[in-house]
């Protein structure tokens, strides 16, 4: 019997499917697991029941959303944020789950980390009680964010019960501009089809532009496709894929690694197979992107304007569209190029890997920023990294700081936060009111771009910068 | 977990769109024990000025006092993972949430604490709003039928078919799980077998 031909998405979904029920969920197979401090209400389930982890040894424990960036030191952090990241290093030590802490020269944030130890592979079914979980796609990997009470049946079974969700292509086709990157691809499709547009579907991302991109790219890419509503975002895995991962502490060795590449070799969407949806982008067209909003789909084009209510196409539009920019103090029609900025944050697992942290530092090379920032890098190996390439000198010297890596100012968790009614460029991926604390501002944008404001006070075109 | 089958409470609109779960509670409320409940801190930041003000939002008005269903716009619990926000919904008192579209996460978040995640049209959504705008009253929601019933008018709400199932049974996913141990330990000496490099050192 010939096979259908199946999508990537498909062929790791099918390889995991443990069994299905009578309404048609899944049960599938988990092969790896993260937990960060946020955990300890589904260790607290676990405890309460008196139940231990199946398989310790595929869940890895990494500290980053609390974790101080001002040293390592846990003194320095407040009592309750303390108690967080103690009860994650209790709680693995009690069930055998290795952890990646504060003092470990492999902590950072985990879907910087998972990429760069070699945890993430092609064709693993990989879940975390984090929703940007969506970013190990970017490997042929199939994952996705879960909630507590998930991450407590992960701890128990190794499974999970998932309704299948449909398939959804997006292509991108042609080249990109100079100046554009992935960030930009990211925020033109969901400005496009909406922050839940994606809603119910497994994302493929494919085309000319995405084997361009290199795989740290693809991470950005993927990372974001939760911001458009996706269950996960994934590029089948190719060359570059096992360039990346060849070596890397924890990707299989020796023979394994041959059988391992074999079978990679054999995840992608076959000829012929049916998307539920499928849209196309041309690269020429993406510009810069930042947003001016509190969603990530209230994004436009750098050289846009801000929009003006009263050209909204419904009441619900031009009400949300005022309330946003009530909230972000902002003109209807001002151009986005004028809004000024007070600080930058660089940082987050859509942005603060080595790339992205050279990617600002050549816009900043020999200047001085207008408005002071933070770079917290991806992770400590990423910090390690950009101190050998003298990169933590560039960002010093234009008045940033250099801090220690974690969630940061992402979230605003450890207290690094915006203050209230302060406007922060950010590479960042939510915009959120009160995201990166309460009353503050996001700008979400590239790394470029954020040094570009950095250095003139206001979102800027990076474009005309560098012209 | 309680059982849901049918719920006859008073409604309180939010009409509002993309309400995330940063919003639903903020992150620095996260890192408290559950014990105190989380209900103090839902949509704490509409809730209250920065100086500790109550704001005149619509959860601190009279009319929304022991209400049990919020009928929000599109894409209610974007965002996040947190459960936490879920947690906070629950301990305020709310037992369903009506609106076009929710999170992914937010929605599973939802089941697996009882809180039912009731999808309506934009249509129903935005005539349940303009019902409810005109003065609070009781609205009935049966899960079995699918159906919520207000101010005499009749809609249809959508739901996943296992999702359902567990709700009306006030089932756990962890112990229908374990009742499969059998199962799953097959599948996994076949996966391992087939894809040995997946097991971890």
């Amino acid at each position: 019997m010939t096979q259908l031909p199946r999508t990537l998405f498909d062929k790791i979904w099918d390889a995991h499917e443990i069994l299905r029920n009578e309404s048609g969920q899944s049960l599938l197979w988990i092969d790896r697991h993260f937990v960060h401090e946020g955990s300890f209400h589904a260790f607290n389930k676990l405890n309460d029941r008196g139940l231990k982890v199946a398989h310790p040894e595929r869940t890895t424990g990494i500290a980053d959303h609390y974790v101080p960036t001002r040293g390592r030191s846990i003194k320095v952090v407040t009592d309750k944020v303390r108690s967080v990241i103690e009860q994650l290093e209790h709680n693995t030590r009690a069930h055998g789950v290795s952890l990646f802490g504060l003092d470990d020269p492999r902590q950072g944030i985990v879907h910087v980390v998972g990429p760069e130890q070699g945890i993430t592979q092609p064709g693993l079914v990989m879940v975390c009680g984090d929703s940007h979980t969506s970013t190990h796609g970017a490997l042929g990997a199939l994952a996705f964010g879960i909630g507590a009470s998930e991450v407590a049946h992960v701890l128990a079974t190794q499974t999970l019960w998932q309704t299948k969700p449909k398939r959804l292509r997006i292509k991108v086709e042609g080249r990109l501009r100079p100046g554009v990157g992935a960030k930009d691809i990211a925020l033109a499709w969901i400005s496009r089809l909406g922050a839940d547009g994606a809603r119910g579907y497994a994302i493929e991302y494919a085309g000319e532009v995405i084997r361009d991109l290199s795989v740290e790219a693809r991470l950005t890419l993927c990372n974001l496709s939760i911001e458009g509503g996706g269950r996960c975002g994934m590029i089948a895995p190719d060359e570059k894929t096992l360039a990346y991962l060849k070596s890397r502490p924890l990707a299989p060795g020796g023979k394994d690694w041959e059988r391992a590449v074999e079978y990679w070799r054999t995840l992608n969407t076959d000829e012929g197979a049916r998307f539920d949806r499928e849209i196309t982008l041309r690269g020429e067209e993406i510009a810069p992107q930042v947003t001016w909003g509190v969603s990530p789909e209230e994004a436009l084009p750098i050289d846009a304007r801000v929009p003006d209510p009263a050209l909204a196409s419904s009441q619900a539009e031009a009400a949300r569209i005022r309330d946003s920019l009530d909230y972000m103090g902002l003109i209807p029609g001002q151009p986005l190029t004028e809004v000024t900025v007070d600080s930058v944050f660089i940082g987050s697992c859509t942005n603060a890997r080595i790339e992205d942290l050279r990617a600002a530092a050549e816009v900043l090379k020999g200047r001085r920023c207008k408005v002071p920032g933070i770079v917290s890098p991806g992770s400590t190996l990423v910090k390690q990294q950009a101190e050998e390439e003298g990169l933590d000198r560039i960002f010093t010297e234009a008045g940033l700081e250099w801090r220690e890596s974690g969630c940061s100012m992402c979230v605003g968790m450890n207290g690094d936060q915006v203050a209230s009614g302060e406007r922060c460029a950010s590479t960042t991926n939510r915009n959120f009111k009160g995201r990166q604390g309460p009353g503050a501002r996001t700008h979400l944008m590239s790394p470029a771009m954020v040094a570009a404001a950095a250095l003139t006070g206001h979102l800027t075109d990076l474009r005309e910068l560098t012209r | 977990m309680t059982p849901f089958t049918e719920l006859s409470a008073l409604a309180c609109p939010l009409p509002l769109e993309n309400v995330d779960t940063d919003r639903l509670i903020p992150a620095r409320f996260m890192k408290e024990s559950r014990d105190k409940g989380y209900g103090r801190f839902l949509l704490h930041d509409m809730r209250f000025d920065e100086d500790g003000t109550a704001t005149d939002f619509i959860l601190n008005h009279p009319r929304a006092k022991g209400s049990e269903i919020l009928v929000a716009r599109r894409n209610f619990g974007a965002g996040s993972s947190r459960e936490a926000a879920v947690y906070a919904l629950v301990d305020y008192g709310f037992r369903c949430v009506i609106a076009p579209s929710f999170g992914d996460i937010f929605s599973s978040n939802s089941v697996n604490n009882g809180l039912l995640p009731a999808v309506v049209s934009e249509q129903d959504a935005e005539r349940l709003l303009a019902l409810l705008d005109e003065g609070p009253d009781e609205i009935h929601v049966d899960l079995e039928r699918q159906r919520i019933t207000a101010f005499g008018e009749s809609f249809p709400f959508e739901i996943d078919a296992t999702w359902k199932i567990k709700l009306l049974n006030g089932w756990d996913d962890i112990d229908l799980t374990r009742a499969r141990h059998d199962e799953i330990e097959a599948f996994r000496n076949a996966y391992t077998a087939a894809h040995p490099w997946t097991r971890p050192e």
